[in-house]
């Protein structure tokens, strides 16, 4: 293998799993470490600055960095990552101060933003500090988009929302709430600079061709539009037997907010089986914790009514068969009829234009959706952006701040006239760690606690009030524990070939077994010969140039708990741990 | 700000025949300066017991005094051990040979404790033929005084303070095929590849096994001039062969000997394999062996690897013929003498 280039900035970013899983790449064991050290504005700040919304995230982001965690390869359950987060927001002081406002000067660029989700909000919070004059639409009363009208407010209390949307208003940004825009065509007409989109998946998918669909209107809901009638106060009363048709998220949401307002016997009914069910685990225990029962592999065959009355739904059993990695849900022939006063369809939600027309430069392609480039999120009509749900269909918030930095970032290439395909390099730094002998400036104990569970209130109470928080959160102490759970794998083990002496001292103390000397070969077959086996292939080799003896130095990153023993029993200092901190390019670098 | 080893470990390591993890035959942290050669001993015995499947019970270390006899604390901590006064381990080890021939046993020392001060012990247990494993972490001086020269200092080797040894060393292997050591072989703490099998074939072995592993002390040792350093190590090291010890079990006596491939059977269970790499050596040979490291010395190279092998090595307690319950578990009926056994004795004096 060809020596490892540690001076490619994506090569120690991998290293940190959760970082490099974060579709925004937040600096996670940086904020972790301030969280532990009870610096928590610096830690929301470091938030703030990478996800925008870490009060939000904190309770909802679907949290791709906690599969990634190393910690869950070397022990059963990774670093509770996003509950740490909330922490940061949680017990963080006045950060108004930290914040930045909108500058004296503009720069004379205007931008208009369609829809006030965390895509939107995200490329308003990028652009605005620079010069940026803003204007925000929104068909709702308030900006957040999803954030306000999908989230229940037992998971995603209001304030919380407002206060993080607000400091992006406050930037100096112009709000056109309660404006559906009808035509894109006319917007661009307004002398806008550039247009960015990010109205979401709007539409909730419905069964319109099942049998009974059109005999009983009142009482069968769309999942994604009940909840933002739910939210905004127009429903808050549900028959007692429900039944939530789909088993992602938004189905969780659904249940949970109908035992809140009446449901007693309510039952969430998914197509798939158990294990293969969309939403996320810990959505599905918090449903189970409140009593809902989960009925899988049943297919819906007809709403069943009485003059117009909704009786319930009948279901035909499904067999799920699996056949060259492609599952098949086979009929069984058992039907089963369910009664139900309400039924609520949670069975996906897709994106609608209909207010971009077909003429003015935007192609749709065959699914009917605007040809986005992936990397500048820029449209075949170059002053036109898009982000979040409505670039490529229905992800979640943290992918959608993701998108808006990135067309933040495309935007302001694009009015200052420069290509949009250049990207500027992600903002790297590697700091010394070393203090003294057994001195590190991070903590290097590796913890050896189980993961601790986040505090719910009594369910007696929460049931009955769908606006009190069900989570409680950690408090100092169990954060502090938490905290220090996370391996930092940010602190890098760095080898210098040219100090090297060759004594072993390193694989000696490895408490993993990452590193073995010995000589060079290609990939596959170096793997084989390791001092431990390295199965997993996403986890890169870290390969030294060849050393006086003509081996090389192997590390294999994938069980690394960067505890710097390494570093430590090493006579010349040829590991060394160093802090390396990324930080993506943003149109806004603050 | 901590100096201490997390308790996780790599999943992905099989157990090994007795069912037991790699981390069941560690140590304690090791305190020695970062980098000594010793510790990759220590690092390379835990790898030979574990791979060998060794009841860490069924083991016992004894060390005398110094850095090499402060290793036993770093490698397969539940086992048995004793550490000694200075010089003095071979007597302890003799006594516990006696008493338990059960057990296996690993002697640690170093230069210091071996070759001066201690000589006049070690001399003895290769003349009794012991059933130890003899290692000396070997790194030519004394490094828990501030490195002054060892017995083992080559001459004209030039410590750290840039002064040059105007004696002789002591070459122990030398020493230990003259005095009948039946196992004789020397090693580089930083060649594992050569030394774990090394440690195998001499815990196998029925009889004094003498490893002298040179093992550079980083501290105070490892400058330019000096003859114990890695880089002249690596410059110097030749290498009789690279020898395996293979279970009985895995059946290769049927393979045959070529001109470079030897099989020596142990007398227990299991063969070291050796690949000779010197020509006119052959292990099984005093004469040849003593010939082979004279020759390599006059050459100004290490020569290290299997040097000797006895392959009909009667251990002390085959000497002695005693009994196969060890001597520590018999108790007072069997060592009594009966009454009639008693009178036929004392006829025997009249």
């Amino acid at each position: 293998m060809n020596p490892t280039d540690i001076k490619n900035p994506e090569y120690f970013h991998k290293v940190v799993d959760c970082q490099y899983a974060c579709p925004a790449h937040t600096p996670v064991p940086e904020y972790i470490r301030l969280i532990a050290a009870g610096r928590y504005n610096e830690a929301y700040m470091i938030n703030w600055v990478s996800n925008v919304f870490p009060g939000v995230l904190g309770r909802t982001c679907d949290r791709p960095c906690e599969p990634a965690c190393r910690r869950g390869r070397v022990e059963d359950e990774p670093v509770a990552i996003c509950r740490l987060k909330r922490v940061a927001a949680d017990y963080k002081s006045d950060v108004k101060s930290l914040i930045p406002g909108p500058p004296q000067t503009k720069n004379g660029k205007k931008i208009a933003l369609v829809g006030a989700g965390p895509a939107s909000l995200t490329v308003a919070r990028d652009l605005a500090p620079i010069g940026y004059e803003l204007d925000l639409y929104d068909e709702q009363f308030a900006g957040g988009g999803f954030m306000r009208s999908q989230i229940p407010s037992f998971r995603l209390p209001e304030e919380v929302l407002n206060e993080e949307v607000g400091y992006i208003i406050n930037m100096g940004i112009t709000t056109h709430y309660n404006h559906y825009v009808s035509s894109l065509d006319e917007l661009l007409k307004k002398d806008y600079d550039a247009v960015f989109v990010g109205s979401g998946a709007p539409k909730g998918k419905d069964l319109p061709d099942l049998e009974g669909r059109n005999d009983n209107v009142n009482n069968i809901h769309i999942g994604i539009n009940w909840l933002a009638n739910v939210a905004f106060g127009h429903i808050n009363k549900i028959g007692k037997k429900v039944l939530v048709i789909g088993g992602g998220n938004t189905a969780m949401d659904c249940c949970r907010t109908s035992r809140r307002l009446g449901g007693e016997d309510v039952r969430v009914v998914v197509r798939s089986p158990f294990n293969e069910m969309k939403a996320s685990p810990w959505e599905i225990e918090d449903a189970q914790h409140e009593d809902i029962p989960f009925y899988n592999c049943h297919s819906p065959l007809r709403f069943v009514t009485e003059n117009g009355v909704l009786k319930g739904m009948e279901f035909e059993v499904v067999e799920a068969q699996y056949q060259n990695g492609k599952r098949s849900l086979v009929p069984t022939g058992q039907k089963v009829l369910m009664e139900a006063d309400d039924i609520i369809l949670a069975i996906g939600q897709e994106n609608s234009f209909p207010w971009i027309e077909r003429t003015i430069g935007i192609e749709f392609d065959k699914w009917d959706l605007p040809k986005v480039n992936e990397k500048t999120f820029q449209s075949t009509n170059p002053k036109v952006f898009f982000g979040g749900d409505a670039a490529f269909g229905p992800k979640n918030v943290i992918t959608a701040v993701a998108h808006g930095h990135e067309a933040a970032l495309s935007i302001d290439l694009y009015c200052s006239g420069k290509n949009v395909d250049e990207r500027p390099a992600p903002h790297t730094n590697l700091y010394l760690q070393k203090m003294g002998i057994h001195e590190w400036a991070y903590d290097n104990q590796t913890s050896d606690d189980d993961r601790f569970k986040v505090p719910h209130a009594d369910k007696s109470k929460t049931l009955k009030d769908r606006k009190l928080e069900v989570e409680l959160g950690f408090d100092d102490q169990l954060a502090f524990k938490e905290a220090q759970r996370c391996l930092n794998c940010d602190v890098q083990t760095v080898f210098t070939e040219s100090k090297c002496i060759e004594c072993d001292a390193c694989v000696d103390i490895c408490p993993t077994t990452c590193i073995t000397f010995t000589t060079n070969g290609e990939e596959t077959e170096l793997r084989s010969r390791l001092n431990a086996p390295a199965p997993l292939l996403s986890q890169d080799l870290y390969v030294s140039d060849i050393l006086p003896t003509l081996r090389v130095m192997v590390k294999d990153e994938n069980l690394c708990l960067h505890c710097g023993l390494c570093s430590e029993r090493c006579p010349t200092n040829a590991w060394d741990m160093q802090k390396y901190l990324y930080n993506t390019a943003k149109a806004c670098q603050l | 700000m901590t100096y201490a080893r997390p308790s996780f470990r790599n999943p992905d390591i099989p157990k090994n025949r007795i069912g037991r993890s790699r981390r069941e035959y560690e140590g304690t942290i090791s305190t020695l300066c970062a980098g000594c050669g010793h510790d990759s001993i220590s690092g390379a015995i835990v790898q030979a017991c574990f791979e060998m499947g060794i009841e860490p019970h069924h083991l016992a270390k004894l060390s005398g005094i110094g850095c090499s006899s402060k290793t036993p604390a770093y490698f397969v901590g539940k086992s048995h051990g004793f550490n000694s006064v200075h010089g003095r381990m071979p007597s302890v080890a003799t006594g516990a040979v006696m008493a338990n021939k059960n057990l296996i046993y690993i002697g640690v020392s170093g230069d210091g404790d071996t070759a001066s001060i201690g000589m006049g012990q070690f001399v003895h247990a290769i003349r009794r033929n012991l059933n130890i494993l003899y290692i000396v972490m070997n790194n030519g001086c004394y490094g828990l005084t501030k490195g002054q020269d060892s017995a083992t200092a080559d001459e004209g080797s030039i410590n750290k303070s840039g002064v040059e040894n105007q004696f002789q060393g002591i070459d122990l292997c030398g020493l230990g095929l003259e005095l009948g050591a039946t196992l004789v072989a020397r090693s580089f703490s930083g060649d594992k590849t050569q030394l774990i099998p090394l440690i195998k074939a001499g815990l196998k072995h029925p009889g004094f096994a003498l490893l002298d592993v040179i093992s550079p002390c980083v501290t105070f040792n490892n400058n330019a001039g000096s003859t114990k350093s890695y880089d002249y190590m690596r410059e110097h090291m030749e290498a009789t062969s690279a020898i395996d010890l293979v279970p009985f079990k895995e059946e290769i006596l049927h393979q045959q000997e070529t001109g470079t491939t030897k099989y020596i059977p142990l007398h227990d269970d299991s063969i070291i394999k050796v690949n000779k790499l010197a020509a006119d050596w052959n292990p099984l040979n005093k004469l040849s062996a003593t010939n082979k490291l004279a020759d390599s010395k006059s050459k100004g190279e290490i020569l290290t690897g299997l040097i000797y092998v006895d392959d009909q090595s009667k251990d002390l307690h085959a000497i002695l013929n005693t009994t196969n319950t060890p001597l520590n578990q018999l108790v007072q009926s069997q060592l009594t003498p009966s009454k009639e056994v008693l009178v036929k004795i004392n006829a025997g004096y009249r």
